[in-house]
């Protein structure tokens, strides 16, 4: 149950941050070049992350369990620790924070300036940037929806709680017609790169063979201690940034 | 070629990312995590001090010379 919960949540808040960059990318082309062909790229780049998930996800699913712990959990923490490197390094002021206001600033003065194709033409340049920007944000999703659900035999949930935080940013994007700037990314990205490093943790040892005290309930522990410490490496890092020291310079 | 190379190099950013050292670190940390529970030591300590280790190292490259 507690199982579920996390993979509900992970995926959902993966997924949702995610989406709300992507939508960034496909507001700012409809936005000054029409909603045809970004709708398109969308549609297609869907299709192909749909048959990956469809492929993939049964594919995995042929492993021996432990076997298939042990390569999610190396993958999960990988994969993990580089999101919640990269949120450490934001919130200790080290790495600038992702602005969505400005990267559709910045999408939409590119669509502006390259030329564009006659009306009655297909917008290859929408087409392709709106197929590469959902296909790229979408393969983390998907890699999040394989991994969690085919390690807990639960693929339907984690592609429902998926496409669950796509609609919802979707539907808002949608009604506000602007990028969703007040989305808190930055912190749900820190949360999420901390579920993923802990699930990480959890699947990759007993993978290896270990046996975690309290048995499931470990996964509790090892995100409270990875959430503990990351926190004390932003606040580290915090200090020394100001003191223009590198960390653990003063430890 | 060069796209065989392109194609190799997304999937390298994409699951190694920044700081290849940090993939290293994990795979030394599983490996040693599995190497003591094969022979029924106690070894749930080993990921989570091979994490604190890892991000330390891979953090304080990333900040050195950075202010």
């Amino acid at each position: 149950m507690s199982h579920d919960l996390f993979l509900f949540l992970t995926t959902f808040l993966a997924s949702g941050v995610e989406a709300v960059e992507a939508l960034t990318i496909v507001l700012a082309l409809g936005v000054v070049r029409g909603w045809r062909a970004p709708l398109i790229g969308v549609g297609i780049a869907a299709l192909v992350l749909g048959v990956i998930v469809a492929v993939l996800g049964p594919a995995l699913r042929l492993l021996p369990i432990d076997t298939l712990r042990l390569f999610v959990g190396a993958l999960l923490l990988i994969f993990g620790l580089q999101w919640l490197r990269k949120a450490i390094l934001r919130a200790s002021g080290y790495t600038a924070l992702h602005d969505e206001g400005a990267a559709f600033a910045a999408e939409r003065e590119q669509a502006s300036e390259t030329r564009r194709a006659a009306p009655t033409k297909m917008d290859w340049y929408s087409f392709t940037v709106a197929f590469k920007g959902v296909l790229l944000e979408g393969l983390e999703v998907v890699f999040i929806v394989v991994t969690f659900g085919a390690t807990e035999g639960r693929i339907p949930l984690a592609a429902a709680a998926a496409l669950a935080a796509i609609a919802l940013v979707v539907v808002v994007g949608m009604a506000v017609r602007a990028p969703l700037e007040r989305v808190p990314e930055n912190t749900i990205k820190f949360a999420v790169g901390l579920l993923l490093t802990s699930f990480g943790v959890f699947w990759g040892g007993e993978g290896a063979g270990v046996s975690w005290p309290g048995s499931d309930l470990a996964i509790l522990a090892i995100l409270a201690f990875l959430a503990l410490l990351s926190f004390a490496f932003v606040r580290q890092l915090r200090r020394q940034r100001l003191a223009g020291l590198p960390v653990g310079a003063s430890a | 070629m060069n796209n065989v190379r392109a194609f190799g190099a997304f999937w390298w950013n994409f699951i190694v990312g920044d700081d290849w050292r940090v993939a290293l670190g994990v795979c030394v940390g599983l490996g040693i995590a599995g190497f003591l529970a094969d022979r029924g030591i106690a070894a749930w300590w080993v990921l989570p001090v091979t994490v604190a280790l890892v991000l330390t190292i891979s953090l304080r490259r990333a900040t050195r010379g950075v202010s």
